[in-house]
């Protein structure tokens, strides 16, 4: 056994602590030093903080979709009674096996800047002027990011809320109905008091995931890194880092990035946890 | 009591059409990609996918067809890097991470409580942040450019152990025992005892690491650097360019790399809905 716990404190472990001394270090290849606060000293630049700023905005703007919608969804499926039920969670968790490569490509076709184009027709109809999703500017561009997130993992979030669900003991219910409570009362009084736990974790969850995005910008804008987007609205913090880190080759430069993501990661779950009076150890 | 029945049926007739629509919606970027797959690459990038390419009408099937020998064969090249580093990546993890939380389990030893603490402090770094880290670890090692190269930091999960571990301890400790009385050795309990007792857990942890490798992204992207080593999202990636001339290749290869995993996951639907809530929310 001894064997599989070194290798695990060799590929994750050195890593992470490699990480905060490199972020300290000027890494040149043959020659390394330490410059202590320089690299955090030169981070305090416009690009750093549009990275921040972005990386916080796309989390904050998916945790507000990917939260709360797929669970009424999750209640509307949970009826073992209707077999169609089966097939519809299938349907929208298929989205979740496209790789994030192949799912860009279609999205950018999807969106194309071409009035013809399938959305911009659709949109046509409706009245809305064609655009240019991808590139014309930094709302749509944000649209994007949010509803390729949004399509990819709604099926996901509403698996978890279903086996969230089944843990709710169906007499809450039955009481419930027995003193004449409305749908609505029992949704919010019963059901999301009692998903709390999976709230919780999906949030914390959605904040990781949020802040690590990096591919679908990569993706959306052809491998600049988020550099290429309209008014570098898909530059995230991850996107920093590749670009400084492998581009730049300023390796301790980019620790640094990542020092700061993983602390505001921890910072944000913390107040987050807080927020849901986790620590309070209240009976759930 | 039977108006209240109708009234149910009713309810889930609108909540049907409801998801009728949702799921057609869904769907639908997944059926964009399949008709876009018999339609010329160049015009898909230059218009977009439009009305006329989505009509099930005038279908070329050059496309597909070409995909193995398109330029110099280079896809079945990618898809089969791809194959080679899901069953490698799946079994060694699935291995070890299973062996590191069986130890983590059922053993009582010295530091057993701050290895675990270790597992769980790892998985809430995001990998993205060791990369750097990983890739001078790599050029160290010599290992740049190679399948091993991929595979390494992955071979033992922190999620995985984690979850693993908590299945063991649900397994009574009686079996080891018994294992014991029977004369088998410590690695003969695991692997005859324990191993088909973790069956559900393999079956979850299995098909999870095997789409997550699949659709891995990032750290081929930058361990790979020939075009013969590229795994398939990393090939289709860099076709991804205003000045390619291969977007056929790009289209119907993005499809192909698609139908594989639902089709594994129509044949093990349940083991994929288990993996991905195996996250112990329960408490």
């Amino acid at each position: 056994m001894l064997p599989f716990i070194v290798s695990f404190l060799v590929f994750y472990l050195y890593p992470l602590v490699s990480t905060v001394i490199m972020s300290f270090q000027e890494i040149i290849p043959g020659q390394t030093r330490f410059i202590g606060l320089l690299n955090y000293e030169r981070l305090m630049n416009p690009f750093m903080y549009k990275a921040v700023w972005n990386s916080f905005r796309y989390t904050m703007f998916t945790i507000l979709i990917l939260i709360p919608v797929p669970i009424p969804l999750a209640v509307m499926l949970n009826n073992p009674r209707n077999p169609a039920n089966a097939i519809f969670r299938s349907a929208l968790f298929i989205p979740t096996l496209v790789s994030v490569v192949v799912a860009g490509t279609i999205i950018r076709l999807l969106f194309a800047a071409n009035p013809s184009a399938i959305v911009n027709t659709v949109l046509g109809l409706l009245g809305v002027k064609p655009s240019d999703w991808v590139m014309g500017g930094s709302a749509t561009a944000m649209a994007l990011l949010v509803g390729m997130a949004t399509w990819r993992w709604t099926g996901v979030n509403v698996v978890y809320y279903l086996s969230g669900l089944q843990n709710i003991p169906q007499e809450l219910y039955e009481a419930a109905n027995i003193d004449g409570a409305s749908a609505s009362y029992r949704f919010f009084h019963i059901t999301i008091p009692l998903l709390k736990p999976t709230i919780i974790f999906l949030t914390t969850i959605s904040i990781f995931g949020g802040f690590a995005m990096f591919e679908e910008s990569y993706i959306l804008w052809s491998g600049l890194a988020g550099g290429g987007s309209p008014n570098n609205v898909g530059l995230t913090m991850v996107g920093y880092i590749y670009l400084k880190g492998f581009q730049g080759g300023a390796m301790g430069l980019g620790s640094a990035i990542g020092l700061i993501l993983f602390l505001i990661v921890l910072v944000v779950s913390i107040l987050q946890l807080n927020l849901f009076g986790f620590f309070k150890r209240e009976a759930i | 009591m039977k108006s209240l029945r109708a009234a149910e049926v009713r309810t889930q007739i609108l909540f049907s059409l409801f998801f009728v629509v949702l799921s057609l919606l869904f769907l639908f970027p997944v059926y964009a990609l399949l008709l876009a797959s018999f339609r010329p690459g160049r015009d898909l990038i230059r218009f977009g996918i439009t009305l006329k390419t989505l009509l099930p009408r005038n279908l070329v099937l050059t496309y597909l067809a070409n995909l193995p020998t398109a330029q110099g064969g280079v896809y079945p090249i990618w898809f089969r890097n791809s194959l080679i580093l899901v069953v490698l990546q799946t079994s060694f993890s699935l291995l070890f991470s299973s062996m590191v939380g069986y130890g983590l389990g059922i053993y009582q030893f010295k530091g057993k409580n701050i290895v675990l603490g270790l597992v769980l402090l790892v998985m809430m770094v995001p990998l993205q942040i060791l990369i750097l880290p990983l890739y001078r670890l790599l050029i160290f090692f010599k290992s740049m450019n190679t399948f091993h190269g991929i595979i390494l930091p992955f071979i033992v999960s922190p999620f995985a152990i984690f979850f693993f571990r908590q299945f063991v301890v649900g397994i009574p400790l009686d079996f080891v025992d018994a294992g014991r009385i029977d004369g088998l050795s410590e690695v003969g309990i695991f692997f005859r005892v324990m191993a088909p007792l973790m069956k559900p857990a393999f079956g979850a942890m299995a098909i999870l690491s095997a789409l997550l490798s699949w659709n891995n992204f990032l750290w081929p992207l930058i361990v790979m650097r020939t075009k013969r080593m590229f795994t398939l999202p990393v090939g289709l990636a860099g076709l991804l360019t205003p000045y390619g001339n291969y977007y056929d290749l790009l289209i119907s290869g993005s499809l192909m790399a698609t139908v594989p995993i639902i089709i594994v996951f129509f044949l093990f639907q349940r083991y994929f809905i288990a993996g991905l809530t195996a996250g112990g929310i329960k408490g």
